[in-house]
């Protein structure tokens, strides 16, 4: 199809029913300036087809509900304009290595729990001020590209060794692992690399940059996870002369 | 059948703030939000948060009472005065605090906390983490929570993800509940608590033109009020100066915070030829600045008919890239622009729901043990108009606050044993309205209902409103609310049915909406961002009140309710 409109072939499953195959499924879809394949989907779920699920929230990538397969690469279909993809037929399907829930929906429950295992949260080396505690400007440069992670989950699907080793914790969780490292208000350094520091940690990453070159927020967890491992090291030595 | 202490109901800031202060006090908290609690929409709040820190170099003389004067007459004076007091006070207590926690604000080259000026404020008091603020405290909280749910000795705090809260169990004057839908299953179930929070946010979705998440419908007000609860000064809805064309995703106003400019067709900064926005220009607060920019595309100085130029490029692509890379990013990514290059398309929007649940100063409802917070909320901070950088400020004020109220009232509290009878009558009367209207024979298609409730929301209770669009507004939302009564839900599936769904949430957002039309026809004067060109002047003497909105068959019954002054005295508002 050409002109003004274009043909998404869309993955549709639904594991509750039993015996029911995974298939494509094809909508055509009426394009204009500005059009986003999050605007498509709506309009294939409000307009023909009330059956297909999918995420949503912001629609301005700050969520990270929209991640999926996107005509041939991970992207978060609200930012991902329709135009420049072509007629198609444009490919959607959902995030790899979680379980399908139905259609493009994935249950992020394994994604969260590496999450969770890197302990994210602050651990404070020191007792707080009355005030803020202070940062150098500098310092505070060092988790740019850190904390504006959306934890869309796109880099662990996109990453070839988690497919491989469901126990490897992943681009996201280890990104997040540094962003508290690399944090001058943290004090507990020596756990976060305890952690990371395994073979399902930083060193089963096989620096391939899938992550990298995934992020749709052009972030880099390749490199944080080397930055985690050259910290990993420097610890090992400061051990071995002290 | 669930049972917590606590049900908290919506995952962003103001629940996340309220489920920390209920775990510290060791109170069983469930938390229930129909998205995964970082898919909420604080995470796109960008600007800022205000706090007197007197951080900047020009906020020396900053006080809390001085944001707390900027409020109130950025509210128009409709404000609670000592609610706004209590809130500003409040600020660097829970700026401090979040900071603390982990927090990762913008800095000054002295280390502290970094602060912009914003609109209608005195001082530059906004602090921010760049242009992401929403999204770095967010993820802050959410980091605090589950630093307490691996807390060994800490109760229990599960969060239900991807449930829809659809009604409240009303046992005489108390709350005994909440009765919810597993999205991903299509299971009706009772929620037992003995106090239920209410922080579901605003209800953008019901305008075309909304800032706002797709998740924004309006469904959490509409529970309360259907179960009894008033909804309060509706008819206050913030316009965004600055959403980008077409899209209306928010840029913020930390752009012109920082210095952008706004032009119109002929390139000329307009705000300058407008008695109210002369002074401050471009941060002007936002009611006004919405107001003037209506005026000219009114008057055909609109590039195209329809928006405006954001121009950043004197601020030099350093500066751009430092203080706003969130928005060069989505102008670049939605828009096809870099700010550094090229002025920024943009038009006003639908931003923000100044009106809300009715609470009091700690949250409470006059239903004994539902409690709101945030943006679902009416303390009232806000009154007609709300400043920038007091959203945030809102949720982690009254979140804390409110959960620091129902941890006492919980101490206090006894069940009685009618209160898992109302439960379950009302998961059973819940269950039977999901059933009837999978298994009815509607014919009426709920995305036309939605899309006509948009159109009228936009152009008859926009920025500017009056009697004859507004009788009209009236009488088309309450023909949707006609036909909605034979909607059609055409696909039977149990499984993420989101259709369902979100025909469910139809239903909550023409209930609010005819709030909200309910309230500005009968509000006969100018006030903040309710512009009636009928009548055009604010009125003191008969309208220095709030509105109270109470649900009722045949549609919003309406009383008022006086304002709490005590600090300022309500006077002109100009900047």
């Amino acid at each position: 199809m050409g002109g003004n409109s274009a043909t998404f072939r869309i993955f549709r499953h639904d594991p509750s029913v039993e015996g029911e195959e995974p298939r494509f499924q094809e909508y055509e879809v009426p394009v204009r300036q500005g059009l986003t394949v999050l605007d498509a989907l709506f309009h294939i779920q409000e307009r023909l087809d009330s059956s297909l699920a999918f995420r949503a929230s912001c629609r301005a990538a700050a969520c990270g509900s929209c991640a999926m397969h996107i005509a041939g690469r991970y992207g978060l279909a609200c930012q991902t304009q329709v135009g420049p993809l072509g007629d198609g037929p444009i490919v959607l399907r959902p995030l790899a290595h979680l379980p399908i829930i139905r259609d493009l929906v994935v249950d992020m429950g394994p994604f969260w729990e590496k999450y969770n295992k890197i302990r994210p949260f602050l651990v404070p080396g020191e007792p707080a001020p009355e005030k803020e505690r202070t940062q150098s400007p500098d310092d505070r440069d060092k988790l740019e590209g850190l904390i504006d992670c959306i934890l869309c989950g796109i880099c662990s699907s996109a990453c070839a060794v988690g497919g491989t080793d469901d126990a490897y914790l992943g681009p996201a969780a280890l990104l997040n692992a540094n962003r508290f490292v690399q944090d001058t208000r943290d004090g507990a350094a020596e756990e976060r690399l305890r952690i990371v520091d395994g073979e399902h940690g930083v060193w089963r990453c096989h620096t391939i940059f899938s992550c990298q070159e995934a992020c749709p927020k052009g972030l880099d967890p390749t490199g944080a996870i080397m930055t985690l491992r050259r910290t990993i090291i420097r610890h090992r030595w400061k051990k071995l002369v002290r | 059948m669930h049972s917590h202490d606590v049900l908290i109901v919506g995952g962003g800031l103001a629940g996340l703030r309220a489920a920390v202060e209920l775990n510290k006090a060791n109170v069983k908290v469930g938390l229930i939000s129909k998205v995964h609690p970082l898919r909420s929409h604080s995470v796109a709040a960008q600007g800022g948060i205000n706090a007197s820190l007197g951080n900047h170099p020009r906020g020396d003389y900053d006080t809390a009472m001085r944001h707390a004067f900027d409020t109130v007459k950025g509210s128009d004076f409709l404000a609670d005065q000592p609610a706004v007091v209590r809130m500003a006070k409040d600020a660097p207590l829970r700026v401090y605090e979040i900071e603390h926690w982990g927090c990762p604000f913008s800095r000054t080259d002295e280390g502290k906390i970094a602060q912009r000026p914003f609109g209608g404020a005195g001082f530059p008091r906004t602090c921010y983490a760049s242009d992401k603020t929403g999204l770095a405290m967010m993820h802050t909280l959410f980091e605090q929570m589950i630093r307490y749910q691996q807390a060994a000795e800490r109760q229990e705090l599960v969060v239900y993800s991807e449930w829809l809260v659809i009604g409240l169990a009303v046992d005489g004057d108390l709350c005994a509940g909440a009765v919810a839908m597993n999205i991903k299953t299509g299971e009706v179930d009772g929620f037992k608590a003995e106090a239920v929070l209410f922080a579901t946010g605003g209800a953008g979705r019901i305008y075309g033109n909304s800032t706002n998440a797709i998740i924004n419908s309006g469904m959490g007000m509409a529970v309360p009020y259907r179960a009894g609860v008033s909804l309060k000064d509706m008819e206050f809805v913030q316009f965004h100066p600055t959403t980008l064309l077409g899209s209306n995703i928010l840029i913020s106003e930390a752009a012109r915070g920082e210095g952008g400019f706004l032009l119109n067709k002929d390139g000329h900064r307009f705000l300058a030829d407008y008695p109210d926005s002369k002074k401050a220009m471009e941060v002007a607060p936002r009611d006004i600045v919405a107001r003037n920019m209506a005026r000219e595309i009114l008057a055909g100085r609109a590039v195209e008919g329809t928006h405006f130029r954001l121009d950043l490029r004197h601020l030099g692509e350093e500066k751009i890239q430092k203080q706003l890379p969130g928005i060069r990013d989505l102008a670049i990514r939605f828009a096809g622009i870099d700010p550094a290059d090229e002025p920024v398309p943009v038009q006003p929007g639908q931003h923000y729901t100044m009106g809300g649940i009715d609470v009091d100063r700690s949250g409470a409802t006059l239903l004994k043990g539902l409690y709101a917070a945030g943006e679902a909320a009416c303390v009232s901070v806000h009154g007609a108009n709300r400043l920038g950088g007091n959203s945030l400020l809102d949720t982690i004020v009254f979140g804390a606050i409110a959960g620091e109220a129902m941890a006492e009232f919980v101490a206090g509290h006894v069940r009685p044993a009618s209160s898992d009878k109302a439960l379950a009558d009302s998961a059973a009367r819940e269950r039977e309205a999901v059933e009837r209207l999978m298994t009815g024979g509607g014919t009426e298609d709920p995305v036309a209902i939605k899309d006509e409730m948009k159109k009228t929301m936009m152009e008859k209770v926009g920025i500017f409103r009056d009697r004859e669009g507004l009788s009209s507004a009236l009488e088309t939302i309450r023909g949707l609310k006609d036909r909605y009564k034979r909607v059609r839900v055409s696909f039977k599936g149990k499984v993420l049915n989101q259709e369902l769904r979100s025909t469910i949430e139809l239903g909550g957002s023409l209930d609010v909406a005819e709030a909200v039309v309910a309230g500005a026809l009968a509000r006969e004067e100018s006030r903040g961002s309710h512009s009636r060109t009928d009548f055009r002047s604010r009125d003191d003497a008969s309208w220095l009140k709030h509105t109270l909105a109470a649900h009722t068959p045949d549609g919003p019954r309406l009383s008022y309710k006086d304002v709490e002054l005590g600090y300022f005295e309500p006077a002109e508002r100009v900047y």
